[in-house]
């Protein structure tokens, strides 16, 4: 990933462009159990923008990433996804893909069969799924590791498999639900400056779900900053810093002042 | 290899061995010291002699018994597992219909067995029938839980990606309910063999088709002890010898990814 980096020191930085990716319009979501997980809300993604949701535990993060796969459907208001209903996922130049949680593997398939599994059920040709299956191991730094098993790897590369799995369609919208939240911090540093060499590489939205301060500074484009449930955007800030960031940023003045800001505007919205 | 791995190995299988020849020894010391007729108890080595002895008749006998055992396993394998893959079609379905599974699982064989004998003309078919009966609920219950018990989060990939039905089926089921289904054929192959067993005790039958059963009900009535030991001896060792070779099934099958067939 060295090189790539290399290659993106170079690179111009990168701005949000065009139309909205994703939007939400006056979402709400209340489970049938009553619970309200998200108050209405209004949000709009552009392309290429890296954008993070942060909020304190159970302010509907996650579910509000649901919305956006497709797999919930709102109790009110409107997703949008490229400007039309979902049923436009999936066209070319509008592909769709996720990292959950846990790295969500399949155990009784090698790593390769693992990464492959999106393109099969896409049904596209073996040879055409290898090359892709191929050159997504050699992305996240696994290509040695093809023939393994899921359990035979570590929790950090188990997610690599994952993300690989989520790059192999090439996708247009990335949506991550704390993907290295269960990984130790030094695993989850590493993991999240690769993720961010990654996406200056490519034509890539993503929305990133965490509650670290630092991986959302670090991270993103925008910071989206949610209330204690049920959830609703309390403030958004830009993080106007050019990519690729290293772990210079990290240590520098501005990054502290960023932190700062989000910390002090989690706490209100923990409060609120 | 570490020697503690070595020496646990050595435990797993000696221990267990020593433990057997110990009993063996004990008891063919205690039959000779105290002089026990051997219609009463006979030594483990009277036994042996009668099974060589009359190996002909028990070898037959075997032949029948483990022949009625494996059809009514097989049987069991594939109407259970047809079965499970109809009830995971819809919570409906299953919730109709599972109640007389447990109805057929929570009756005991004695009592069907008499029915099911005068019903189907053929000896050999009817215990097979009664055996199926016995062995197949675990492969319902266990395949089907298997077939459920998908991880939510996989399911939502599955979702996502907009996989069919068909798709889902033969690619996140069926591998998540593979521990299950192999877990089911463990318990069930030892009930296939109880249930054939059992239901010769009830036909009580004989003539050319004689099972093992049959021959320790006859050894009983003739105060045939020896044999009557000989033929639950054979009996022990089929029930072992299946459920061996379900172990090294789930091995092969499951070896490489699942926590229950890893080395310890």
């Amino acid at each position: 990933m060295d090189s790539e980096a290399a290659r993106l020191a170079r690179a111009p930085a990168q701005h949000a462009e065009g139309a909205p990716v994703i939007e939400l319009a006056a979402v709400e979501k209340t489970y049938p159990s009553g619970t309200r997980a998200l108050a209405p809300i209004d949000l709009a993604i552009r392309g290429r923008e890296f954008v993070t949701l942060l909020g304190p535990s159970g302010c509907g993060k996650s579910t509000l990433l649901r919305l956006a796969a497709g797999l919930d459907a709102p109790s009110a208001g409107r997703l949008r996804w490229w400007g039309q209903g979902f049923e436009a996922v999936g066209r070319p130049g509008q592909h769709l893909a996720m990292v959950f949680q846990q790295a969500t593997l399949m155990p009784w398939a090698r790593v390769a069969a693992n990464v492959r599994l999106p393109l099969d059920l896409a049904r596209v040709a073996r040879p055409a799924a290898d090359r892709a299956v191929a050159a997504a191991l050699e992305l996240v730094g696994l290509a040695p590791f093809a023939a393994s098993y899921p359990r035979e790897l570590s929790g950090g590369m188990q997610m690599r498999v994952s993300i690989a799995r989520a790059f192999v369609t090439d996708p247009d919208l990335l949506l991550m639900d704390e993907p290295f939240g269960a990984l130790d911090e030094i695993t989850r540093a590493k993991l999240d400056a690769d993720l961010a060499a990654l996406w200056g590489t490519r034509a890539l939205t993503v929305a990133f779900v965490t509650h670290s301060i630092y991986e959302a500074v670090f991270l993103s484009t925008r910071v989206v900053v949610l209330s204690a449930r049920p959830g609703r955007v309390v403030a958004e800030v830009a993080i106007g810093e050019p990519f690729p960031r290293t772990d210079a940023f990290r240590l520098s003045q501005r990054f502290a002042a960023f932190c700062a800001e989000l910390g002090g505007l989690l706490a209100s919205a923990a409060e609120a | 290899m570490s020697p503690e791995s070595s020496r646990s190995r050595l435990a797993r299988y000696a221990a267990p061995v020593i433990i057997g020849v110990a009993v063996l020894a004990l008891w063919q010391a205690l039959v000779v010291a105290y002089d026990v007729p051997k219609y009463i108890v006979p030594s483990p080595l009277a036994v042996a002699q009668t099974l060589v002895a009359d190996w002909a008749l028990l070898g037959r006998s075997l032949a029948v018994t483990l022949r009625m055992t494996l059809i009514a396993f097989a049987v069991a394998v594939v109407l259970g597992t047809l079965i499970a893959f109809v009830f995971v079609q819809s919570r409906w379905l299953e919730a109709s219909l599972f109640p007389y599974a447990v109805l057929l699982q929570v009756t005991p064989i004695v009592a069907i067995a008499p029915l099911v004998i005068i019903w189907v003309e053929n000896v050999e078919v009817a215990l097979t029938i009664c055996a199926v009966i016995v062995a197949i609920f675990p492969i319902i219950s266990n395949t089907t839980l298997g077939l459920r018990a998908v991880d939510p989060g996989l399911a939502d990939l599955f979702r996502m990606h907009r996989a069919s039905r068909l798709q889902t089926l033969v690619r996140l089921r069926v591998p998540s309910a593979a521990p299950y289904f192999f877990g089911g054929l463990r318990i069930s192959s030892g009930l296939a063999l109880i249930g054939v067993v059992v239901a010769e005790f009830v036909a009580g039958t004989g003539g050319h088709a004689a099972g093992l059963a049959y021959q320790i009900l006859l050894a009983g009535f003739q105060l045939n002890i020896p044999r009557l030991f000989a033929a639950l001896v054979l009996i022990t060792l089929t029930g072992v010898a299946l459920f061996l070779a379900m172990v090294w099934l789930a091995r092969l099958a499951l070896g490489r990814w699942h926590e229950s067939e890893l080395a310890r």
